[in-house]
């Protein structure tokens, strides 16, 4: 490197930085094979045990459709359908997932082959930076199909009877993804539309 | 995160033997609050016992009438189910007020019950904190205390359990079933199975560390009219700062349970005959000897306003 | 191209792509999760070790001594840098934390360590391996106790705006003891974390002596000068390029940790190097907006003439650090012949406070526009007349400086019409809705239009593609998009045949994404290197530029029409130029404006606060793509409810850092907290901005509108808090008498 004495802070780098091999030390990594299909692809990986399915997808399949906001599953930035059912990747052991069916970001549609509810974000502008968008629409796919299978939520008034697909449904259950760009308002027209288009539902 | 070994058993008893066979090992299941303190160090098993392929995920008709819970059921299909949504309403509701639809997909019945503290000097592993670290001291005591407990806690700590289902589950009279290394099953009344902080904030519960919860179950119906009341300062995705899990016959008696006030769902049996006169009786008669901080001394009139709501709720 | 003179009529008044609500360019990517954000960089250069970053455990001191040996030999460790390992690092501009380097901790989870390894989980497991040695020092932390002795301070808000501490005109004293109605009321508001999504991440790579970062930042120029700054290496030998960012809200107007450490962890590796900083080290690793206490004096007439109006505003920040200018819109929002304005700033040893969406105007207007709103009632005149009642066309504190364009008054009255502002009942505490107290609350938004140079490069190929090259960023502020407009519209070509590319520091230097000035100038950019592109054009094509008209992908003149890709043929034209400004903004004041109207319900038992209905009416210029403007604007009235109502970094005093450091402790608002939005542009331009005649929206949207919620609480229970936020601890014990 340019070693000029005003280049102090990286001049004392390689002082201390000659690792030589990576370490050998303690808490070594216990790896397994792990397999799972990730839209509609069977894969497998061998992982260290501690990788969460979100960083198998991110780091390891390069699907980085799926996004880490928080790690620690307070923002839905990685929400992902597994078995049919939404949850946080990011709270989940990869190795936790043998043999399951994995649907991300890039398996509802591509940037020629958009999913309905992914072009009714674009028509409804239900999005900004961009970051937690992926999220919000596995959320919004499962979510439809949520009400649909009758699944109540904390906004719906009779428990006895099926929920409908009402403003106030879609947002009590898209809470769990957080926009901090604000775009909630036509997040709700997006999926309000994608709901009543019957075209699209046959693609959810 | 710690390096740790996995397994997979083949039955509740084999997982409980796994987990007394290696030491600092820990059952999982939906994952959702282990990986969370895991990735923080705040829990560092080696040895994790994966129960999630043990079936445990039934919901079945108990002789008595009532409902017996498998471990493993989701917090989504539990508040789904028919006869939850019917008969046990407030455990329904309860379900629907915590967390967040992702959650609720992963997050089982036993794991709830099993939640640890959302402190956050427990949650910040450069705080002094007992439940933590025992004997380090505890920095909420004179700390940002808000959110924590008014009743119940100790000298050692002034953490509150973060459910809500435990709240409906405790008014509902749960117990809750285990089985341990040796194969012994027991039954636990849900009111004995979370602790107050003491001088061990280290142990929410009565439960040994090889002691897997298989189910939970419910006593027949109580009828009556079921709220589950949760307050907090946004909309949704939020703890409690208080939460009242009410089922309120109609000649006006009934019990009563709060969340977000105790170390755990704070229910006191003797104060439900005062249910009939109102809910200023109840919740002085319940919350006395509240010990708050200036923090959440404001908990103690909003628990009574939300037990007034809760109540109004039911008579309408 | 030099701005001087308003502008007059040119090509983007056609609007025939300008001005029209477009769909983003870049939704395909971002909503197909294709594209890549600065940690998913896989594409470039590699193989990449991880990096984990370790924040102090103390929030002020001395680092005495680290033991790394642990977790250097550790499984899969590449290296470890600590901070004693280096010595103190440079300051980025407008920075005053160090970073990195050296044995003295400024604040809590200031950065002490990073570890590389092969794998992320095997850098996150070695980071707890290290062992510091602190020697703790006292500190100071508690604002409201130091604000009394707080001296006056200077002001930049670090994005441009701010003045000196303290300003008279006239003799506000004297005018406010004799105004027959006065209003004399001090208002709090918290520190608040900015929260974007997107956690800040790097990707750092050398090759040789020269320094690439991938990375999420909102100001590329400055990235690339702080570095340099930072490290002590020369400008030239680094690269930034940050073409998505997930959200930044001033978060990431400047280098942070992530990029230095990357940048040193890379070097120290040998290998490139990703890392983000984990979401519970954000609150105190970065930046923040400061908490405020504000004073807020009015004397007026009986008939709601405002003769006298002063606001004094505190606020705390690491020594050498600078004020919130929270006092910023009172000296040109209203009316009055005598003014005091004034700062004054504690030394805190809390983490650094600095810019975040609206610095100065967002917490100043929370203070102002209740301030108002307690005056009209005083007046026992309504809100919206009292404000319109003192509305001013010039520059309070200098008469002789006109507004360029100013429209509060439209903004208001429309939004009066359209909210059904009528049917409010002005005494508080008196509309019920089943359990819910129901009330409207408006408010004045206010925030100053911000002009500076902004440069481009565009390119036309032989397939007639229009290229764009700036280093400006999208932060989700539509960039792209109308970035492709502008230059579709300069060209005569459709959407589809621009191409842009942004963020990258290889590329011309933009005005960069901050203050809301982003749209106007880097657009005038464009405009500007496409005024050169189609000199170029015209000469290749033999046209006299002045008769050229580029139209529907033909260049015409006189009865000659040729294709605009002709032009390309025997080679891509490349043109490149920025917009510099002259003083016009000097000679006439440019701000934008906007009415804000709110429902909300109160809980009359609990005190729960949930917003009902929300309105914003906006005038800021010619509005260059209504749909992604709505979204700021909507973005904006979001984040102002959380500041109104939750949001809160709590401070523990005695051990110095804010506690509920992650996005479960720190409350913003979600999907359920959120009714439908509307917005209104009013149609206007404004030509002394640029020869775009637009303004900014990105903040304005966020000035007032917490204000407006506090008004409508007020309305709704007749609590009038003055602490924000409005948690419903606060108006519990006011409450009606629970059933």
């Amino acid at each position: 490197m340019a070693g000029s004495s005003a280049n102090a802070a990286l001049a004392a780098l390689p002082e201390i930085a000659k690792a030589g091999p990576a370490g050998t030390g303690g808490d070594a990594p216990v790896t397994a094979r792990m397999a799972f299909t990730v839209n509609g692809e069977r894969r497998e990986l061998d992982l260290d045990l501690r990788t969460s399915l979100l960083d198998a997808l991110r780091e390891h399949l390069h699907l980085t459709g799926s996004k880490k906001g928080c790690d620690h599953g307070q923002c839905g930035a990685c929400t992902m359908i597994v078995n049919g059912r939404r949850i946080n990747g990011c709270l989940t052991l990869a190795v936790m997932h043998q043999g399951a069916e994995i649907t991300t970001i890039e398996g509802l549609g591509t940037p020629d082959a958009l999913h309905p509810l992914q072009a009714a974000f674009i028509r409804h502008d239900g999005y900004q930076c961009g970051y937690c968008t992926p999220g919000q629409i596995c959320s919004g796919v499962a979510v439809l199909e949520e009400i649909r299978a009758g699944i109540p939520s904390h906004a719906t008034g009779d428990l006895t009877r099926a929920p409908d697909v009402s403003e106030a449904e879609i947002r009590e259950r898209m809470s769990g993804n957080i926009c901090r760009c604000g775009a909630y308002s036509n997040i709700v027209e997006a999926m309000t539309a994608f709901a009543g288009d019957p075209s699209s539902r046959s693609q959810a | 995160m710690k390096s740790f070994t996995y397994e997979r058993p083949g039955s509740p008893a084999e997982a409980a033997a796994a987990v007394a066979r290696r030491p600092h090992a820990k059952f999982i299941a939906g994952g959702t609050n282990l990986l969370d303190l895991m990735k923080l160090q705040i829990e560092t098993p080696a040895h994790l016992v994966d129960v999630n392929g043990l079936g445990l995920d039934r919901i079945e008709d108990t002789p008595e009438g009532g409902l017996r819970i498998g471990a493993l059921v989701r917090n989504t299909d539990l508040a789904a189910d028919e006869r939850v949504r019917r008969d046990y309403g407030v455990l329904a509701r309860a379900l629907l007020a915590g967390a967040t639809g992702q959650l609720r997909n992963q997050a089982t019945t036993a794991g709830n019950l099993l939640q640890r503290t959302r402190c956050p000097y427990f949650y910040d592993t450069a705080q002094a904190c007992n439940k933590r670290r025992p004997g380090s001291g505890c920095a909420a005591l004179d700390g940002v205390s808000r959110q924590l407990a008014v009743i119940g806690g100790s000298e050692a700590c002034i953490a509150t359990h973060p459910s809500d289902m435990a709240v409906a589950m405790r008014v509902l009279d749960a117990t809750v079933e285990t089985i341990d290394a040796a194969g012994a099953a027991r039954t636990i009344p849900i009111s004995e199975l979370h602790r107050l902080p003491g001088d061990e904030p280290e142990r929410d519960t009565t439960l040994e560390p090889d002691e897997l919860i298989t189910a939970v179950t419910l006593p027949k119906p109580l009828g009556g009219a079921q709220v589950y009341r949760k307050v907090r300062d946004r909309a949704s995705y939020a703890f409690a700062l208080v939460s009242v899990a009410a089922v309120v016959q109609p000649d006006g008696t009934g019990r009563v349970a709060f969340g977000g006030l105790a170390h755990k769902p704070w229910r006191v049996e003797a104060a439900e005959g005062e249910l009939p006169r109102g809910a200023k009786a109840t919740a002085e008669a319940a919350l006395a000897g509240a010990h708050p901080t200036p923090d959440n001394a404001f908990k103690l009139a909003l628990a009574e306003r939300t037990l007034g709501a809760a109540l109004k709720q039911a008579r309408a | 191209m030099k701005f001087d003179t308003p502008a007059g009529r040119n090509p983007i008044d056609q609007l025939k792509v300008v001005g029209r609500p477009t769909d983003r360019i870049d939704g395909k990517f971002k909503t197909t999760g294709t594209a890549p954000y600065a940690y998913e960089r896989h594409d470039v250069a590699g193989p990449q070790a991880y990096g984990y970053v370790l924040g102090a455990a103390i929030a002020k001191g001395r680092v005495r001594a680290i033991d790394s040996a642990a977790a250097k030999a550790a499984a899969g460790v590449i290296a470890v840098v600590t901070t004693l390992d280096v010595p103190t690092l440079g300051l980025g501009t407008m920075n005053y934390a160090n970073l990195f380097g050296g044995d003295r901790i400024q604040h809590y989870h200031q950065a002490v360590a990073v570890v590389v390894a092969e794998t992320f989980e095997q850098a996150r497991a070695a980071a707890f391996l290290i062992r510091v040695d602190y020697a703790p020092e006292a500190g100071r932390f508690d604002l409201a106790a130091l604000a009394d002795s707080a001296p006056p301070a200077k002001a930049d808000s670090g994005e441009g705006s701010g003045g000196d501490g303290a300003e008279r005109v006239g003799d506000f004293e004297g005018a406010f003891a004799r105004a027959p109605v006065q209003l004399d009321a001090t208002y709090t508001t918290s520190d608040e974390t900015h929260a974007m999504m997107e956690p800040h991440a790097t990707v750092a790579s050398w090759d040789d002596d020269k320094l690439t970062l991938w990375t999420s930042n909102q100001m590329i120029a400055w990235a690339k000068g702080s570095i340099a700054k930072i490290l002590r290496i020369p400008k030239r030998n680094v690269r930034v390029d940050s073409p998505y960012v997930g959200g930044g809200f001033g978060g990431k107007l400047f280098v942070r940790a992530d990029a230095v450490l990357a940048a040193l962890a890379a070097k120290a590796a040998g290998r490139p190097v990703k890392l983000a900083l984990t979401r519970p080290l954000i609150p105190n690793n970065t930046t923040h907006r400061p908490a405020t206490i504000q004073r807020v004096r009015i004397g007026a007439t009986k008939d709601g003439v405002i003769t006298a109006i002063a606001h004094e505003s505190v606020s705390g920040n690491l020594p050498g650090g600078v004020p919130e200018t929270a006092v910023d819109q009172t000296k040109l929002l209203y009316a009055g012949e005598n003014r005091l304005t004034s700062l004054r700033l504690a030394t805190l040893d809390l983490p650094e406070g600095n810019a975040m969406r609206a610095p100065g105007e967002a917490p100043g207007m929370l203070a102002l526009e209740v301030a108002m709103d307690e005056m009209a009632e005083k007046l026992g005149l309504d809100p919206v007349e009292f404000r319109i009642r003192n509305d001013t066309q010039v520059d309070p504190n200098e008469p002789g400086r006109p507004f360029s364009h100013r429209d509060l008054v439209g903004c208001l009255r429309l939004g009066a019409e359209r909210f059904g502002w009528a049917r409010r009942t002005p005494t508080p505490g008196r509309v019920r809705d089943g359990q819910w107290l129901v009330g409207l609350g408006m408010a004045a938004g206010f925030r100053n239009n911000l002009v500076m140079k902004s440069a481009a490069r565009v390119r036309l190929d032989p397939h007639g593609t229009v290229t764009v090259e700036t280093d400006m960023t999208d932060i989700g502020t539509g960039s792209y998009t109308i970035i492709a407009q502008t230059a579709a519209e300069m060209m005569g070509v459709s959407l589809d045949r621009v191409v842009v590319r942004l963020g990258d520091s290889d590329h011309p230097a933009s005005a960069g994404s901050g203050g809301q000035w982003g749209a106007n100038n880097a657009t005038a950019g464009v405009y500007a290197a496409c005024m050169r592109l189609r000199e170029a054009v015209a000469q290749r094509l033999g046209i006299n530029s002045a008769d050229a008209v580029f139209t529907d992908g033909e260049v015409r003149a006189g009865n000659r029409a040729v294709p605009l890709a002709d032009a390309a043929k025997a080679g891509e034209l490349v043109a490149e130029d920025a917009i510099e400004y002259g003083n016009l903004s000097k000679s006439q004041q440019q701000s934008t404006f906007a009415g804000h109207f709110v429902e909300v319900g109160v809980d009359a038992d609990t005190g729960e606060t949930r917003v009902r209905r929300m309105l914003a009416v906006c005038a800021a210029g010619r509005i260059l793509n209504p749909k992604s403007a709505r979204s700021q604007v909507i973005g904006g009235m979001t984040m102002g409810v959380g500041a109104a109502l939750m949001e809160k970094l709590s401070v523990d005093k005695r051990r110095g850092f804010f506690v509920n450091h992650d996005l479960a402790g720190y409350e913003v608002p979600v999907h359920a907290d959120i009714p439908h939005q509307e917005v209104i542009f009013l149609d206007e331009v404004d030509p002394a901005s640029s020869p775009m005649k637009a303004k900014g929206v990105g903040e304005l949207g966020l000035c007032g509108v917490g204000a407006a919620v506090a008004n409508a609480v007020y309305n709704a229970t007749g609590i009038r808090v003055r602490d924000y936020p409005l948690t419903l601890d606060k108006l519990l014990a006011q409450l009606p008498d629970a059933a």
